[in-house]
């Protein structure tokens, strides 16, 4: 059992609100979809999620069985987004195994392996990642994203580069989530996910 | 109304306080035995360019005290993240830069024609020298960085880790290079000159009124310039907004 | 981190950053190629200055350690700048604590700057063959605590300056004050070596070292939260 809780949350850059007052929970079993138009900070929001923004006000809380966790609380998440780069200079199977080295946890080659294989990498896993397209660093930051198995999925523009097939994929992956505890997801294209059970709209904030 | 017109008297206050020390400072007779309230002692070795003590010390215990002052502010503004404690500490900063500078020049004229040169390298020149780096390196930093809460926040950890460090001087300088200064442990000439024997009654009054005007300027022109960032922003925002 | 399996989980990250950052040297050769080629032409050039001229033990100690210095502001940054300008930043914010990224960079940083110091040093001795090192443990000593000084105080520097517009021209503005009272203690333990000092007699310096060491890793502990995360 998971739940996030956010209350009051705002941020400012160069002193201009870019959101504020923005409250609202998420257990388990349960989807958040972040809307707005470009530059309402939906990148924002959910960096602040993903505990790599601190927000200027406010607060985010992750709960697990109903206690609150303080630290290491990136090892709860997983996050997808265009403007994360993974390293160029290490393969995807390397990439993946850092992930799970980096949080301390078992480096696990198999699954690394299973999970390259999920988002048609299979072929490619000892590739160094400089020589792999847009698309296919895109289908690899979900396989990175969820090797450590996180409660929390937090996905920005998630279809972005992605083709039929890598759509298909993520549609999968999303459902899969759903069912194992909370998935976030910002988009401008409503079809992304048309089922959610919390909405967070920031156009026209503050 | 009434706090304007406190604040006018204020500045009224300051300005015949500044002027009585710079005419006392200046005006009263070195004497080689004072017997009488008035007349400043002769210190071999220093005699005339003794009349340094009241403006240029004054200055360089300001640069320092500016320093700390930005730091503390710094940390506020680590701790509650309100952008008015960065005004201040880039404030306190401007001004312990100035004074910095301050003490910096009067010192190096003093040095030619006390010591012969400019510079010397003397612990207490090395030690504004630092501090000057310090200031410099403070402001490069922040106008290299464009977002302002990102520039607070950077500024402040870069000042406080300077005010860690800056401490280490204190034990490795004297062991470096020898003491000229006036007040070094090891001057020959006249010994520790604030910290005791050197002054008189009459030295002593003037030196801490002459410290007692230039805190007084130092607030006045700190509130000022803060009053005055605080009115910019704000209008920098307003015309943000249309 | 009074929770010993924190502590472990800890240790287990800090390697891994280290690690990381090393496999992508040896890949890359980024930093090491850049400090190795600076060292060199910097000797070169310094060979050519003196013209012939042997000067006195001092300036040879202060020179060497102009060396180190400037070649570690050559190199030291790469750690957090290559992070930055990659745009991995975010990755490895999503990866690993802010603890865990700071002592395993550090870790990187005192590893590079001790094969290049070392590097500078045979170099050194080389050309210059007035320069003596007569108490090798007071020598050996200086050198180890100097290096991980100067790593020290670079890596959270680095990290501020990766954040920054200009980096490669603000690193050594920021860090040279901050590095004076480790180069000025050195410069005088290195002395000290050439005149065959005994070991004892470096104690002082060498207490001051590992306090600056201390002050300066202490404070990057407290502060870096605030560095690593906008």
């Amino acid at each position: 059992m998971i739940d996030l809780e956010v209350t009051a949350l705002a941020k400012t850059f160069n002193r201009r609100s870019i959101f504020r007052d923005i409250s609202v929970k998420v257990q388990s079993a349960q989807t958040l979809r972040v809307i707005g138009q470009n530059g309402a900070g939906k990148s924002t929001f959910v960096k602040i999620l993903a505990q790599v923004l601190t927000p200027t006000s406010g607060k985010v809380k992750i709960s697990r069985d109903g206690r609150v966790m303080k630290s290491h609380l990136h090892n709860l998440i997983g996050f997808v987004s265009p403007y994360m780069q993974l390293y160029d200079e290490f393969t995807a199977e390397e990439n993946l195994l850092l992930s799970l080295s980096l949080r301390a946890q078992t480096v696990d080659s198999t699954a690394a392996k299973n999970l390259l294989g999920r988002v048609s990498l299979g072929g490619r896993s000892n590739d160094q990642v400089r020589t792999f397209s847009s698309g296919m660093k895109q289908r690899l930051k979900y396989a990175f994203a969820l090797i450590h198995r996180p409660p929390i999925l937090i996905l920005d523009e998630p279809m972005s580069n992605l083709d039929t097939e890598g759509i298909g994929t993520v549609r999968q992956i999303m459902k899969e989530q759903q069912d194992r505890g909370i998935l976030v997801v910002a988009t401008n294209d409503h079809s992304d996910l048309e089922k959610f059970d919390h909405q967070v709209d920031l156009s026209g904030r503050p | 109304m009434s706090g304007k017109i406190k604040n006018r008297r204020l500045k009224q206050v300051l300005g015949l306080w500044t002027t009585a020390v710079i005419i006392l400072a200046l005006g009263l007779p070195m004497v080689a035995h004072p017997s009488h309230w008035g007349e400043l002692p002769l210190i071999p070795g220093l005699e005339q360019r003794a009349r340094i003590i009241f403006f240029h010390v004054p200055t360089a215990w300001l640069s320092v005290i500016a320093f700390l002052t930005s730091m503390w502010f710094g940390i506020r503004y680590l701790r509650k993240k309100s952008p008015d404690d960065d005004i201040k500490s880039v404030t306190h900063a401007g001004l312990g830069l100035l004074f910095c500078i301050l003490a910096t020049v009067t010192g190096s004229i003093w040095a030619k024609f006390n010591w012969g040169s400019f510079w010397n390298w003397d612990p207490r020149e090395t030690s504004i020298f630092v501090l000057l780096l310090i200031y410099g390196a403070y402001f490069a930093l922040r106008s290299a960085i464009d977002v302002e809460e990102k520039r607070a926040t950077l500024s402040a950890v870069y000042s406080i880790i300077a005010g860690v460090i800056a401490p280490f001087f204190i034990f490795i300088l004297p062991r470096i290079t020898a003491g000229l200064h006036p007040g070094s442990a090891d001057d020959v000439n006249s010994g520790p000159v604030v910290s005791s024997g050197g002054m008189n009654a009459s030295m002593r009054v003037i030196f801490y009124s002459s410290v007692a005007a230039f805190i007084g300027m130092y607030l006045w022109m700190s509130n000022l310039r803060i009053r005055a960032t605080r009115l910019v922003q704000a209008q920098e925002l307003e015309s943000r907004k249309q | 981190m009074e929770d010993p399996r924190k502590m472990k989980s800890f240790l287990v990250s800090t390697k891994a950053v280290f690690l990381k950052d090393w496999r992508s040297e040896l890949r890359t050769r980024y930093a090491l190629s850049a400090l190795v080629m600076f060292v060199l032409t910097t000797i070169a050039i310094i060979v050519f200055a003196f013209g012939g001229e042997s000067p006195s033990q001092e300036v040879l100690a202060g020179v060497l350690w102009v060396i180190i210095f400037f070649s570690g502001m050559s190199g030291l940054a790469r750690t957090f700048v290559a992070e930055e300008e990659r745009g991995t930043s975010l990755t490895l914010q999503l990866l690993s604590t802010p603890t865990a990224v700071l002592f395993g960079k550090l870790a990187f940083n005192v590893v590079l700057i001790i094969i290049v110091n070392t590097l500078a040093v045979l170099l050194f001795l080389f050309f210059f063959s007035t320069f003596r090192v007569s108490s090798v443990g007071l020598f050996v000593t200086t050198l180890a605590l100097g290096s991980i000084g100067l790593a020290s105080a670079s890596t959270i520097i680095a990290a501020i300056i990766a954040r920054a517009n200009t980096k490669g021209s603000l690193f050594p503005v920021l860090s040279l004050p901050l590095l004076l009272p480790l180069l000025m203690t050195v410069i005088h333990a290195t002395s000290l070596s050439s005149e065959g000092a005994f070991f004892s007699e470096g104690l002082d310096d060498f207490r001051i070292l590992v306090s600056y060491i201390g002050a300066v890793t202490g404070v990057s502990y407290i502060l870096f939260d605030y560095v690593w995360k906008d």
